[in-house]
């Protein structure tokens, strides 16, 4: 047996931080953006409990002295794929803690000005770029997880996309953690005029009962004609806090089409925005959310339309089983100047046991006067005749209950145009479904 | 094939409640290998609840009597293994499931009734295989196999939803299987190209029918050996295939006169369905 010694780690705190910033390797106005977010920190209180995103997600469970960031590699790795199955990729960032293991771009799209891979590197390699869109789709002073991710931000992946320039092949991102480690994880996304790409990201732990933290952003930036597809599947161990600020901001005749799904994590919060700031700007969001055990899930969702004739679609669908509990909050906010604004926002819950939850919250606040906004919230249960429809059928109760519940999602599954990512979710959401008595 | 196994079902002195309101009060009926029965009786008798009794549904509870298939006692089964015993139900109103196509649905199930002991998890049957056979039966039934894609009874019209009970009839062939009003809300043309259906695949296949019916259409193409006729709860009277003809032609006055009983019993639980 070989004595494994665990690698150098720092606190979330002052001493921490200041160990951090010594250890790192990157430009000076990069580091002195963490030393302005590190005092926004210090001088910021935790959320209060009243405030409506905490309201109904109990910050107290969560203590920050707990966790821990590794400043070396750890060997753990055990790459999962799962969006991956048979598809034939541009480039591949892979990280477990915030350690970058694999980082690859193919060089056809290097070749064209493609640029793709881990932040860490390419904050050097390409610092003016980097610095022009940094943080500008994220506000480090958003609330004190905000300011933590601005202050310890490390790992990451940049992707670029010069003017005109298609993506044909998906570029993949795989975040790991081990069990108690952290991931501070930024991803920044920047697609010049015209340009197309395609981007499936996972993350998650070595086991699903796996602790750790993640205190994560992404941003999207999208100059006018641009298509980007994002897929986000996140599988943190369910012992995890997460806690993300996720933004995209698209431009005059782009398109975004976001697909999340959130499996993991016992304790999540997330902020998910798309700002439509030109003309003719279309974004569509696909979410799922599955929950069991304790999880508590939380998604405060935005889609702020500010620029005229925007279209925004946004459809989450989320099943909670056991004692676990879902949060959607969602919000349509229609400036004054986003005159022929198309808005819609649609969560349904389906709650598979009496003590699990969803609370379903959506919203609407508009200023123009000539819009089509609509909104809407279902929670249901799995009706015990459907059950009883395909017993008579000689289905099992387990096959009943996972079919219904996979019928469930599949409005959502016939909006994702990417086979590899609709069978990933389908059989992680298959994985999760509990067998019934 | 004369040495085929001769499948029987047995009802005996079969009670059934609601809740604690008693439907059923001592129903006997028995079909042999292949038969056709016709079950009729005015609204609110106790058909649809027999039916529903036979494949268990967990709201209605049998509190005395039995039934028994082959002599194996099918009230200690769950309604799965009803089904894969070969016992089968085309609802009244059967059931939406929305995201799940029918294809899908029927693979899971043919593959289930057919392999009685299959696992949770183990092969279903090859796709190739089952989408001929599906194709096949469909065009059999007349149906455009784009229904095949569509999601389980979720906008169906009434008359597509009695074809696609009839369509998994055709593929999962039970031993025995309960009709109930499969003939209702369809026009006179889908009666009868729905007549027909159950004929063939009936007749073909040697399935016991017990055809719940308020149409003569379905039991013209479909002559039933036994009539069995309902009234609160009850089977009161039996004949053949003339009885269902009395019955199409006169209605149930006579029957009601017959059975004060068992009318006043019927009026009973109409009113009492009204006060709920
Ligand atoms: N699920 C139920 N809940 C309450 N009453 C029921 C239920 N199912 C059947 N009944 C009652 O049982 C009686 C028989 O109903 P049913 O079997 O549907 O009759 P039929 O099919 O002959 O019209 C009716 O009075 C009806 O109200
Ligand atoms: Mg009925």
């Amino acid at each position: 047996m070989t004595q494994t010694t665990s690698p150098p780690s720092v606190a979330f705190d002052a001493e921490g931080f200041q160990a951090f910033l010594s250890n790192r390797q990157e430009p000076d106005w990069l580091s002195d953006l963490r030393r302005q977010a590190w005092d926004h920190f210090e001088a910021m209180q935790w959320p209060e409990r009243r405030h409506e995103e905490w309201i109904r997600s109990d910050l107290r469970l969560f203590q920050l002295k707990k966790h821990q960031l590794s400043l070396a590699a750890s060997d753990d790795t055990e790459v999962r794929e799962q969006l991956t199955g048979g598809v034939d990729l541009g480039g591949q960032v892979t990280s477990v803690d915030n350690h970058i293991h694999t980082d690859t771009l193919a060089e056809d799209l290097a070749a064209k000005g493609v640029v793709f891979g881990s932040l860490d590197r390419l904050v050097n390699e390409h610092s003016d770029l980097i610095r022009k869109h940094l943080f500008s789709a994220f506000d480090p002073d958003y609330d004190r997880f905000a300011a933590l991710h601005a202050a310890f931000f490390a790992g990451g992946q940049v992707l670029y996309v010069p003017k005109g320039v298609v993506i044909d092949r998906p570029l993949h991102i795989d975040s790991m953690l081990s069990n108690g480690g952290s991931d501070t994880g930024h991803t920044l996304i920047v697609l010049e005029e015209g340009a197309e790409a395609t981007v499936l990201h996972e993350s998650h732990s070595p086991t699903s009962d796996a602790g750790g933290l993640h205190v994560g952003a992404l941003e999207i930036i999208q100059a006018p004609n641009s298509h980007l597809r994002f897929v986000d599947l996140q599988e943190w161990g369910h012992k995890c806090n997460h806690f993300a600020h996720q933004k995209a901001r698209v431009g005059a005749d782009a398109s975004l089409q976001w697909t999340i799904a959130a499996m993991g994590a016992g304790f999540a919060k997330v902020n998910q925005t798309v700002e439509l700031v030109g003309e003719g700007a279309s974004s569509q969001v696909n979410g799922v959310l599955s929950t069991e055990g304790r999880q508590h899930i939380a998604y405060h969702t935005l889609q702020h339309h500010i620029a005229p004739n925007c279209q925004s679609d946004f459809l989450y669908k989320s099943a909670q089983q056991d004692h676990s509990r879902t949060v959607w909050r969602g919000m349509i906010k229609v400036d004054k100047a986003a005159q022929k604004t198309n808005g819609y926002q649609r969560n349904d819950n389906l709650v598979l046991s009496n003590t699990s939850r969803a609370d379903s919250i959506p919203g609407l606040e508009i200023e123009a006067d000539d819009v089509r906004c609509t909104h809407g919230s279902t929670t249901s249960k799995v009706d015990a005749e459907q059950i009883f429809y395909a017993l008579c059928r000689g289905f099992t109760r387990n096959e009943a209950v996972r079919m219904i519940v996979i019928g469930f999602f599949q409005q959502i599954f016939d909006r994702i145009t990417i086979e590899s990512v609709r069978e990933a979710l389908g059989r992680s959401i298959a994985q999760q479904v509990r067998d019934y008595e | 094939m004369s040495d085929a196994p001769k499948h029987q079902l047995k009802i005996e002195n079969l009670h059934v409640s609601v809740g604690d309101k008693p439907i059923l009060r001592g129903v006997n009926l028995t079909m042999g290998h292949g038969q056709t029965h016709a079950l009729m009786g005015p609204n609110g008798s106790g058909k649809s609840t027999l039916g529903l009794a036979i494949m268990g549904h967990p709201g209605y509870e049998v509190t005395d009597g039995s039934i028994l298939l082959d002599g194996e006692d099918v009230l200690e089964m769950e309604p799965n293994e009803r089904a894969r015993a070969g016992l089968f139900m085309a609802f009244q109103r059967p059931v939406a499931i929305p995201g799940v196509k029918m294809a899908d649905f029927l693979r899971h199930a043919t593959t289930n009734v057919r392999r009685p002991d299959r696992k949770e998890g183990e092969d279903l049957i090859p796709m190739r295989e089952f989408r001929k056979e599906l194709k096949d039966k469909m065009q059999h039934l007349r149906m455009d196999v784009e229904f095949a894609r569509r999601y389980v009874n979720d906008g169906f019209s009434g008359g597509e939803m009695k074809r696609a009970e009839i369509l998994q009839l055709a593929m999962l062939q039970p031993k025995f299987a309960i009709l109930d009003e499969t003939d209702s809300g369809l026009d006179a043309d889908a009666v009868r190209l729905a007549s027909e259906s159950i004929a063939d695949i009936g007749g073909r296949e040697k399935m016991g029918l017990l055809i719940i019916t308020h149409h003569d259409k379905l039991l013209e193409h479909n002559p039933p050996e036994f009539t069995h006729v309902m009234l609160g709860g009850r089977i009161v009277e039996t004949g053949g295939k003339e009885l269902a003809e009395e019955l199409h032609r006169s209605g149930y006055d006579r029957i009601r006169t017959a059975y004060p009983e068992a009318e006043a019993r019927n009026q009973e639980m109409l009113n009492e369905e009204t006060a709920v």
